[in-house]
């Protein structure tokens, strides 16, 4: 009676306790994509050196790429800039998402920070951002040889997050 | 009513203003957009918040009321992109069963101690047997020697 009396408050602390315990771990503003391990959504859109040349998801298929979603308004996307220029340097062909922006901003804001694309695409009214689940900017997806959306990075790349990306941009460079 | 239309105008004028041809499209679009979570401000739905994702959101909810789709097609739309986040009423899956059964669980769990409670203070009135009764009397009289 006794060990019930005090032994089930007891593991009911320690099962509430483990349970906040792990809560403390997770981000809330993490939002799990569901097109993980499925095909990037169907694309076409102009390129911001020239709104005449369309890009579009079929043309980067049999590359592994990396798509940043950008704007100049994005002060988080300032702070990985340098991360993605050494991405860049380091091979990785990394195609900007300019999401929602001015032109002429953003042409502006490659020029003074350096660009790190291979293409950057024009998405200014966000439905391809939609498409593509993005809920803040900067977001990160890996795309394989398939056009499978691999991975996806939520707000700013830091050095070892660009780690992770690499390397997992070697792991399905060796796959194939 | 002057001063009503200016009140609603002012209380509204940062929203969008959303046409429906009839009154049943606009009660499904009010319904939609407050069991959508806006994936920005996270404790809101998108008909409290003014985001920029959420306004665009609520456009493509317009739009395919507008175009016929189903309430159904609609959420299918959001959960492709966003995942079940988006919905404020989880879908009942191997991953929120618990979350819905949660409450039941909890619910017998304490209908099984009240139970278990209720026999035990029973089968207490009924061990006191006429043998204990002797005894308790015999100690309180000890008592008052």
């Amino acid at each position: 009676m006794k060990l019930l009396k005090f032994g089930l408050p007891l593991i009911g602390f320690i099962v509430v306790a483990i349970f906040l315990a792990l809560g403390l771990k997770n981000d809330p503003r993490y939002v799990p994509s569901p097109l993980i391990d499925k095909a990037a959504p169907a694309f076409s859109l102009p390129t911001l050196v020239d709104d005449e040349t369309l890009v579009s998801n079929q043309d980067m298929l049999g590359q592994i790429w990396l798509m940043n979603v950008w704007a100049s308004w994005c002060a988080a996307c300032k702070v990985e800039h340098p991360v993605l220029l050494s991405m860049a340097a380091q091979g990785a062909t990394i195609v900007g998402l300019n999401y929602k922006d001015n032109h002429d901003d953003a042409v502006g804001w490659l020029q003074r920070y350096d660009n790190p694309y291979s293409q950057v695409i024009v998405d200014a009214g966000g439905q391809v951002g939609i498409d593509f689940g993005v809920y803040g900017v900067p977001e990160t997806f890996l795309i394989d040889k398939d056009g499978k959306i691999r991975f996806k990075h939520i707000g700013p790349v830091a050095e070892q997050d660009a780690q992770q990306l690499l390397a997992l941009v070697a792991q399905l460079e060796s796959e194939s | 009513m002057l001063l009503l239309a200016l009140l609603f105008n002012s209380a509204y004028s940062a929203i969008n203003v959303v046409e429906f041809e009839t009154d049943q499209q606009a009660e499904r679009y009010q319904k939609l957009i407050s069991e959508l979570r806006c994936l920005v401000c996270q404790n809101q739905n998108l008909a409290d918040s003014n985001a920029g994702l959420a306004n665009d959101l609520k456009t493509i909810v317009q739009q395919k009321i507008v175009q016929g789709d189903s309430d159904e097609q609609i959420l299918q739309f959001m959960t492709d992109r966003y995942g079940d986040f988006v919905l404020y009423r989880p879908p009942v899956s191997a991953k929120t069963l618990l979350l819905w059964l949660g409450p039941l669980l909890f619910l017998m769990l304490g209908l099984g101690i009240l139970a278990a409670y209720i026999r035990k203070s029973k089968m207490q009135t009924v061990t006191i047997s006429q043998q204990e009764q002797q005894r308790a009397r015999q100690l309180l009289d000890e008592r008052k020697e």
